[in-house]
C-alpha cells in the first residue's frame, strides 16, 4: 500500500510538471517580478526534494545495505 | 586584469587540492584507489562531488543564455524537470549499482553489463558508443575555459591560452589525483557555483535597482513580455524534454561516481537534496538571464537583441548561412558575464568569474571516467591486468589521461565551437536512449545481451540520422518549422529553429521508446544467461 501510494506520487509529480495551465501567463507575478510560471516550477523543484524524502524514508532499499553489511562481515578479517 | 588574477588564484587552488589528494593517496598503488577513491567518499563530498559531476559550463552560462533568448520556460525545461527525474534514478539504479558495485567488484557500467547478460565483445560496443559521445564534453570544456579566460581578462589571454591553461590544470589534478582529487575539486567546485547563484542575484539585483521595474517594463513591452510566460515553447516540445534528464544516470562518470560512496546511506543526502541545488543554481541564473533582456546600458547586449529583432522580421527571406551568423549573434551564452563587469565590483567579478570557471572545467570527472573505462573496459579485460599487473594499469590509466587531454586541446584549437554544442545535444539523446540498457538489467530477469546490442545499435543509428538530418536540412527562421514528412496529415519529421520534431517530439522521445522495444522485443526472442548468473542479480 505504502509504495502503491508513493508510485502515484511520483506520477503526479511527473504530471503535474507539465502545467499547461500557466502557460501564457505571467500573472500574477509573485513578490511583484517573479512570474507565475517560473514561481511555479520553482515550488516544484522544493516538492521534489520532499518527494524524495519520502522515498527515502518509506522506500529505502535497505535489503541492498544489510546484504553488504553481512559481506563486509564475511569477509573482514576474523 | 583583477578578476583574471582571482581566477589564477582559483586555478592554483584546484591544482593544490588535486596533489593534495595525491599524497594522500601515496603508497596505494590500487586501481580502485585511483579510479574509484577506494570506494570511500562520505555524505558530504559525495553529495557535492556527484552534483558538481553533472553540471557542466551550461548550468551557468547555458542556462542564462536559454533564458535569455527563450524566458522563464528554461527553468521548467532543464531544471525542474532534471531535478525530479536524475534524483528518481539516482535512487532506484544508483543504489543498485553501487550494492552491485561493492559485492562483485565491478568498477565500470560496461563490466556490470558483461556479468549481467554474459558477454564480452557487446560490452566493448557499449564501450565505443558512450566512449564516442563523451569526447564532446571534454573539447566543449576546454572550449569554454579558453574563451572564458579570454573574456574575463578582457582579452589578455588569448584563447589558445586560456584553453591550454585549463586543460593543464585539469589534466594534472586528475593525473595526481584520480578520483579523490576529481571529487574533492568537485565539492569545491560546486560550493563556488551555490555560492555564485545566489551572490549573482543580489549585486546585479542592486545594480539594475531592483527587479520589480524590470519586470513591470518587460511585462509592458509587446516583444519582451512573452519570455515571462512559456507560449514560444511548445507543450509537446517541453514534454519531450523531460526526457533528457535520462540521459544522467546513463552517463558512464555519473554512474562510476555512484561507485565512490562508502555506505548506501551516503545516497539519502545526495536524493533529496539534488533538487534543492538545482534550484539554488539554475534559479537566479534564469531569472538573471531573462530580465538582462531589460538591460539597456550594456552595447554587447543591444546587439544580440537588435540580432534576434533582425532574425524574426528578416529571417525568412535570409541565406541559412546568415541566419545562423544571426544566430549566433544574438545567442546569449555571455549574458551573465555582462551583466557581471556591468554591475558587480572587480573584487566580486573575480570571485563570480571563478564560480564559472569552475562550471566550465566539469570536464576532469569526463576525462577521468574514459580513462577508467579504457583501463577496465579494454585494457584489463583484453589481459592487460592479468600480465602487466595493477601499477601498470594505473600508468596506463595516467597515459590515457594526458593523451585524451592533449586529444581534446588539439580539437578545440581548429573546429568550431558550435559543432560541439551540436554533438552534446545529440549525446544527451543518445544517453537517455541507452538508460533502457540500465533498467533492463537490473529490474527484468529476461532481458538479453542481444536486446542490449540492438538498443545500442539503435542509438548509434538514430543519433547519426537526426545529425545528418539536421545538416541536410537548415535550420528555418523563428517561427513554423520546414515540414519535410507528413503522414496521415500529421507533421511526421520537420525540422524546427533550434532542431528535429517527430510528431512534434524531440527525437529522444522515439529514440527512448524505440530502445526499450527493441530491448524487451529481442530479449524475448533470444536465449538468456544462465540460472545462476541471473540468481546472482536477482536472489530472491
Amino acid at each position: 500500500m505504502k509504495r502503491t501510494l508513493l508510485v502515484l506520487a511520483v506520477v503526479v509529480l511527473y504530471v503535474l510538471h507539465q502545467d499547461f495551465w500557466f502557460w501564457r501567463t505571467a500573472h500574477p507575478m509573485v513578490f511583484g517580478f517573479v512570474p507565475i510560471g517560473l514561481f511555479y516550477q520553482a515550488v516544484f523543484s522544493a516538492a521534489a526534494a520532499l518527494l524524495m524524502w519520502l522515498l527515502v524514508k518509506f522506500a529505502w532499499p535497505s535489503h541492498l545495505e544489510r546484504e553488504i553489511e553481512a559481506k563486509e562481515q564475511e569477509d573482514s578479517p576474523k | 586584469m583583477i578578476p583574471a588574477i582571482v581566477v589564477f588564484l582559483y586555478l592554483a587552488a584546484v591544482l593544490y587540492i588535486g596533489i593534495f589528494a595525491f599524497r594522500k593517496a601515496r603508497g596505494k598503488e590500487q586501481a580502485e584507489d585511483y579510479f574509484l577513491a577506494s570506494r570511500s567518499l562520505g555524505p558530504f563530498v559525495f553529495l557535492f562531488s556527484l552534483f558538481g559531476t553533472n553540471m557542466t559550463a551550461f548550468a551557468i552560462l547555458g542556462s542564462s543564455g536559454h533564458a535569455f533568448s527563450n524566458g522563464i520556460v528554461t527553468f521548467g525545461l532543464m531544471a525542474s524537470s532534471s531535478g525530479l527525474i536524475i534524483p528518481l534514478s539516482i535512487f532506484l539504479v544508483g543504489t543498485r549499482v553501487w550494492a552491485l558495485g561493492k559485492k562483485y567488484g565491478f568498477m565500470t557500467p560496461v563490466q556490470m553489463f558483461r556479468d549481467r547478460w554474459e558477454c564480452g565483445h557487446i560490452g566493448t560496443v557499449i564501450f565505443i558508443v558512450q566512449a564516442v559521445l563523451l569526447v564532446p564534453y571534454i573539447i566543449i570544456g576546454i572550449m569554454g575555459g579558453g574563451t572564458t579566460l579570454n573574456a574575463i581578462s578582457g582579452g589578455l589571454v588569448p584563447y589558445w591560452f586560456g584553453g591550454a591553461i585549463v586543460a593543464m590544470v585539469v589534466m594534472s589534478y586528475v593525473f595526481f589525483g584520480g578520483m579523490r582529487g576529481t571529487a574533492w575539486v568537485n565539492t569545491f567546485q560546486t560550493v563556488l557555483f551555490l555560492l555564485f547563484g545566489a551572490v549573482a542575484l543580489i549585486v546585479i539585483g542592486a545594480g539594475m535597482g531592483g527587479f520589480r521595474t524590470a519586470a513591470q517594463s518587460m511585462l509592458a513591452a509587446p516583444a519582451l513580455a512573452p519570455l515571462l510566460t512559456r507560449e514560444r515553447i511548445s507543450p509537446l516540445y517541453f514534454f519531450s524534454y523531460t526526457f533528457i534528464p535520462l540521459s544522467a544516470i546513463a552517463f558512464p562518470h555519473i554512474l562510476i561516481f555512484c561507485l565512490t560512496a562508502r555506505k548506501m546511506g551516503q545516497f539519502k543526502k545526495t536524493v533529496i537534496f539534488y533538487p534543492l541545488c538545482i534550484l539554488a543554481i539554475w534559479l537566479p541564473c534564469v531569472f538573471l538571464g531573462v530580465m538582462a533582456n531589460r538591460v539597456t546600458d550594456v552595447p554587447q547586449i543591444r546587439a544580440k537583441q537588435e540580432a534576434r529583432r533582425v532574425l524574426a522580421t528578416q529571417g525568412k527571406n535570409m541565406a541559412p548561412e546568415q541566419r545562423d551568423e544571426l544566430r549566433e549573434q544574438a545567442a546569449g551564452d555571455d549574458v551573465i558575464m555582462l551583466l557581471l563587469q556591468r554591475y558587480a565590483p572587480f573584487w566580486l567579478a573575480g570571485l563570480l568569474g571563478a564560480g564559472i570557471m569552475a562550471a566550465v572545467m566539469a570536464s576532469d570527472s569526463q576525462i577521468l571516467a574514459l580513462s577508467t573505462m579504457f583501463t577496465e573496459d579494454v585494457f584489463a579485460f583484453y589481459g592487460g591486468k592479468r600480465r602487466f599487473g595493477e601499477r601498470v594499469q594505473i600508468q596506463t590509466g595516467r597515459i590515457f589521461i594526458v593523451l585524451i587531454t592533449l586529444f581534446a586541446y588539439a580539437i578545440a584549437l581548429r573546429a568550431p565551437e558550435t559543432i560541439f554544442e551540436l554533438a552534446i545535444q545529440y549525446a544527451f539523446s543518445g544517453f537517455a536512449a541507452l538508460s533502457p540498457l540500465l533498467v533492463a538489467a537490473l529490474f527484468w530477469r529476461g532481458s538479453t545481451k542481444w536486446g542490449a546490442l540492438a538498443s545500442t545499435l539503435w542509438v548509434v543509428i538514430a543519433v547519426v540520422a537526426v545529425a545528418v538530418f539536421q545538416h541536410a536540412v537548415p535550420a528555418p527562421a523563428p517561427g513554423p518549422a520546414t515540414v519535410v514528412w507528413w503522414a496521415g496529415g500529421w507533421e511526421a519529421l520537420s525540422r524546427t529553429p533550434g532542431g528535429t520534431a517527430v510528431f512534434g517530439f524531440m527525437p529522444v522521445v522515439p529514440m527512448v521508446i524505440v530502445s526499450t522495444l527493441l530491448m524487451i522485443l529481442v530479449s524475448m526472442a533470444t536465449s538468456k544467461p544462465k540460472a545462476a548468473t541471473i540468481k546472482r542479480y536477482f536472489p530472491s
